[in-house]
């Protein structure tokens, strides 16, 4: 038997068209967007000026706070404007505008596998906050501050979280081919800086070969424990990942550290092994551009900044029958109409949905068939909040633990009358946020 | 840069595909087994009470949203065609046609549209009918035609009285059971279905193998027809065990009468039966209980329906008070 959570989950069709693609670099782009807010918490602040030359990797904007974080510039160029466009959230956000100046494409410049770790645990943690390393996998919490625990805390285990539970998505997996001896070393730098011993990797049983691929290079690493993870949906969200690995579960509203737990993404680790052994700033990562029409899907290394406009005219074009362009995964990405937005630190796949996928049935009555409850992972009741809060009572729900939801969309995805649940349960945590 | 065919909307982008439909077609498919057998052992009386049934809760329930109501139609969803279906199942073979028209009346107008459609109603529908019908025509309701010799009779079909009938004649009367043995049927006939009854009732096996497919297709759970046929059974398997004379045994209990249209087919009703499986099990629990203190001391011979009616009003309460586990919470007694 497998391990995973036992709570709730669903299982949608994979779709991972792009798992047995390497990793391809995308051509520098001859203008960069790069906003200054692509992480959780303050945004940036800009310290470089029109028509100033940049560097790559040079800071273009620096941390605007505790939780906040740098940004680079991906590209070696002229900063041409200082102006908002839309990102991906639908509105226009301040950024940076980049030319390059690069003449020719030039891929992706490997840097060599470096094992010795020779900074302390000190410096590695100023290392990953001056190099602007965010959560990787969606969330793009900034790793330090993650990282950065109260020693009372008692952390005893790093989970690395290879679990890639959205269907469509590759980039975690393509990395963990690609770079599985720098990953290994990112756990080592990581495991040093926290002062524990014990690391354990989850992967899902659909990824054997990266399976196979930790199980060789850890096999002299008794630290190192690699798991293999029942293939279920929302097993990557930090608290089912915890649940399925270690039995421990993050008290409500809680955070893992309570449970002497920290996580980080496989993609996480790799920028983070970057960081610390080579001191490259987060510029790039790797975003899987993929849909069931596309010609030539793949996993490409991409500028941050990059119009996914590029990534898509990498893959053959947009198919005709495009109904909805989704940045990230298909059960929590956000659809995109504008295609000059840029890749973010965020941005781990681009997915092009057709026709038939795109449109939401008519939502009907709700039935009471409590599809909706057996796979929360929260243990919620989707229908009950969602009665609640168009009813406008936010009190209740927040008394019924709305704001608990991770908002993974299976009970949206599991109703057969096809109610928006959670378009409604988001609703009602803003409703609650606001009173 | 914008597409025009481009829609937006907020995750999750992609749907399981199951649909109302879909899970009401379910329903229709696993109830063919047992209409089948009620077919074989009432012929035209079968045929005529169906088909009566279903159209005209369909019709009414078109009748009422098109013309009272003024809603968007929504009897493409089926589930107007189950409850006439499982209204039918409930009924005797020879009853009159104007009578199942008004059951539906009832089943469609009173306990469903009267609550806002589907999903909204507190009652089983279909129960509600045949109970109206029970205490409204109690003689036609309770004269079952003979099996199989009644193929070709509607109205002046042969009745008989069913087992659980003649048990409660004879335990009113102060009768032991050994007097009426002979003439009960046998358990082996109770299981294939060949006895005297409402049309759907009849056969355990067919009911059974329509249950099993909602088990498999996910439309229902074990749930509630496991605990209500076990309560059912370990209750009457008591009264069985004190005093052989006057009870039954519990596996004639299950076997006879509604419980297994009831445990898979009624109580299972989505809409009107708990969220939780805890709450499942409560309610089913409640339902075994009250359908052997009905069918043991009440007026009725047989209790499945109004023991399913009453816990159907608990299940607000019952929902109240069985919420899931939330994620981090450490599990607690709660009040049950």
């Amino acid at each position: 038997m497998l391990k995973t959570f036992k709570q709730g989950g669903i299982h949608p069709p994979e779709n991972k068209l792009t798992c047995t693609k390497p990793i391809r670099s995308l051509p520098v782009p001859q203008t960069v967007y790069v906003p200054i807010a692509q992480h959780i918490g303050i945004p940036s602040e800009i310290v470089v000026e029109l028509k100033q030359k940049v560097e790559v990797g040079q800071m273009i904007a620096q941390s605007g706070g505790y939780v906040s974080s740098s940004i680079h510039s991906p590209v070696a160029g002229t900063v041409t404007k200082l102006d908002k466009i839309i990102d991906s959230s639908g509105y226009k956000k301040q950024c940076i505008v980049i030319r390059s100046d690069a003449a020719e494409i030039t891929d992706r410049a490997e840097l060599p596998l470096k094992t010795e770790i020779e900074l302390d645990a000190e410096a590695i943690l100023n290392q990953i906050n001056s190099c602007g390393i965010v959560g990787l996998g969606g969330a793009t919490f900034p790793s330090f501050v993650k990282l950065h625990v109260d020693p009372k805390s008692k952390i005893d285990t790093l989970l690395i979280n290879g679990v890639e539970c959205e269907p469509y998505l590759t980039a975690d997996h393509s990395l963990m081919l690609a770079k599985a001896l720098e990953i290994k070393v990112g756990i080592n730098i990581l495991l040093k800086a926290l002062h524990i011993q014990k690391a354990i990797i989850g992967i899902e049983a659909n990824k054997q070969d990266a399976i196979q691929k930790f199980v060789e290079i850890c096999k002299n690493d008794a630290h190192i424990q690699v798991a293999a993870l029942q293939v279920k949906y929302p097993q990557g969200g930090e608290k089912q990942l915890i649940k399925a690995l270690l039995n421990r579960e993050v008290p409500k509203g809680g955070l893992p550290h309570q449970v002497g737990v920290i996580v980080h993404n496989v993609g996480t680790i790799f920028a983070i092994y970057e960081a610390v052994q080579h001191g490259k700033p987060l510029t790039d990562r790797v975003v899987t551009v993929t849909g069931k029409k596309v010609k030539d899907p793949g996993n490409f290394w991409v500028k941050i900044g990059t119009p996914i406009k590029d990534l898509i005219d990498a893959v053959g074009g947009m198919p005709e029958d495009t109904r909805k362009i989704l940045n990230g995964g298909p059960m929590m990405g956000k659809a995109l109409k504008n295609l000059d937005v840029p890749v973010t630190k965020g941005t781990s796949g681009i997915v092009l949905i057709s026709d038939v996928e795109a449109e939401r049935g008519p939502a009907m009555s709700c039935i009471k068939c409590a599809r909706c409850i057996s796979v929360c992972p929260m243990g919620l009741e989707p229908y009950l909040l969602m009665d609640l809060v168009e009813k406008n009572r936010p009190q209740i729900a927040l008394e019924n633990d709305v704001t608990t939801c991770i908002e993974c969309g299976s009970c949206s995805y599991i109703c057969p009358s096809h109610r928006p649940l959670l378009d409604y349960i988001r609703y009602g945590k803003d409703l609650v946020k606001k009173n | 840069m914008e597409h025009q065919n481009i829609i937006i909307s907020a995750s999750p982008h992609l749907h399981d595909a199951s649909s109302t439909q879909k899970v009401m077609r379910d329903v229709i498919i696993a109830l063919t087994p047992a209409l089948l057998v009620g077919v074989y052992l009432f012929g035209v009386g079968t045929l005529i009470i169906t088909a009566t049934a279903i159209i005209s809760c369909v019709l009414f329930e078109y009748l009422i949203q098109k013309y009272w109501l003024r809603k968007p139609l929504s009897i493409n969803d089926y589930s107007a065609v189950v409850t006439g279906l499982l209204l039918a199942f409930n009924l005797p073979s020879n009853l009159p046609i104007w009578m199942v028209v008004v059951g539906s009346l009832v089943a469609i107008g009173v306990a469903k549209m009267s609550f806002g459609g589907l999903g909204f109603n507190i009652f089983n529908p279909a129960l509600i009918g045949r109970v109206f019908l029970l205490i409204s025509f109690p003689v036609q309701m309770t004269s079952w035609p003979l099996p199989i010799v009644n193929r070709m009779q509607y109205a002046d079909a042969i009745t008989g009285a069913t087992s659980l009938g003649m048990v409660k004649e004879a335990s009113l009367m102060g009768e032991p059971l050994s007097q009426i043995s002979n003439q009960l049927t046998t358990q082996m006939d109770l299981f294939m279905g060949i006895t005297g009854g409402s049309i759907g009732e009849m056969s355990a096996l067919a009911l059974l193998i329509g249950g099993l497919y909602l088990l498999i297709r996910k439309v229902i759970t074990w749930h509630i027809p496991v605990v209500f046929l076990l309560t059912m059974f370990a209750m009457s398997g008591i009264f069985w065990w004190v005093d052989p004379q006057q009870y039954l045994n519990p596996v004639f209990h299950l076997l006879a009468g509604g419980a297994i249209l009831g445990a898979f087919y009624m109580a299972t009703d989505m809409v009107t039966s708990p969220m939780t499986p805890k709450g499942m099990m409560v309610f089913a629990f409640g339902i075994g209980v009250i359908t052997v203190l009905i069918r043991l001391f009440g007026a009725y011979p047989e209790g499945v329906s109004f023991a399913i009616l009453i816990m159907n009003a608990f299940v607000p309460l019952i929902n109240t008070y069985t919420k899931p586990k939330r994620f981090g919470e450490p599990i607690r007694a709660k009040i049950l």
